[in-house]
């Protein structure tokens, strides 16, 4: 059984996404700050994402920069910003440059629990607009179409079923 | 989203090929406003209002909301099941991706625990 996944927009200006993993905090959170760990999972296969980059360097004050290529898109899809904590096992915060200004910082927590990590993903916008902007043009997503091919695959009998 | 009906789509179409009432959306996106207060942003008198709120109000874009002399107009529920559908769509990229991420988990702990056994021979 997969633990539930919930996206919430808790105000004006922020989204919380929450989903608990079955293992303890120091390796879900390598997971999130290693490049190599990183490419397995941030871009997955049912959404026809390739990663094309994927430099992270996971300190205070440093970078990240994520490129995608996806079948729809003639451009890659670019996301970067810049590390503004980074706590072992328990806290990452970054921005989220590629939109200009009206990108949000994304704080991140790992909170074990015995045996399971709790992940809260926290979405601040820096207005009302801001949120309501990036929904209305998918920039948070940025990959509509492949939406569309994971409702296809959601239909899809077996399409789940784990890969090699 | 399926329940809309074409006819639904055609209110919808004549009621934002009006520049006003795109704005009038837009700004009710930001906040919930009395037709008083429309009026007098758009610089419009009070029935020119009304009238704009009508047509928006019959294609579900907005709802309005009188209470005592105020009617007040906000986003419609037509605008709150896109923003509904939007989320959705935002829970199942992230529930691709952390379903992917259990598998990297599974695999840590797996070479985790054989070099925790190793180190024990």
């Amino acid at each position: 059984m997969k633990n539930p996944t919930t996206v919430e927009r808790t105000s004006d200006r922020e989204l919380l996404v929450t989903r608990t993993f079955n293992g303890p905090a120091h390796l879900v959170f390598a997971a999130w700050t290693r490049p190599e760990l990183l490419k397995r999972w941030w871009a997955p296969q049912s959404f026809g994402i390739t990663f094309i980059a994927c430099e992270v360097d996971p300190r205070t004050g440093g970078t990240y920069r994520f490129v995608f290529g996806h079948p729809s898109s003639e451009q890659p899809l670019e996301f970067f910003g810049k590390y503004l904590e980074v706590t072992p096992h328990s806290r990452l915060v970054w921005t989220n440059e590629e939109g200009g200004e009206g990108g949000a910082v994304t704080t991140v927590t790992f909170e074990e629990r015995g045996a399971e990590t709790r992940v809260v993903m926290h979405d601040l916008y820096p207005s009302k607009e801001a949120l309501d902007d990036a929904m209305a043009s998918g920039s948070t997503c940025g990959f509509t179409e492949a939406f569309e091919q994971l409702d296809v695959l959601l239909v899809t009998p077996g399409a789940s079923a784990e890969q090699p | 989203m399926v329940q809309y009906l074409t006819s639904d789509f055609d209110a919808s179409f004549a009621a934002l090929s009006d520049a006003t009432r795109r704005g009038i959306l837009e700004q009710l996106g930001r906040s919930d406003a009395s037709i008083t207060e429309l009026a007098a942003k758009f610089r419009m008198t009070l029935t020119g209002m009304k009238k704009h709120v009508r047509v928006l109000e019959q294609a579900g874009l907005v709802a309005t909301q009188k209470i005592g002399r105020v009617r007040t107009c906000m986003l419609g529920q037509r605008r709150l099941e896109e923003e509904a559908a939007w989320i959705e769509r935002y829970r199942r990229l992230w529930e691709a991706r952390f379903d992917a991420l259990d598998a990297v988990v599974e695999e840590l702990k797996r070479t985790e625990k054989n070099a925790g056994t190793h180190t024990k021979k």
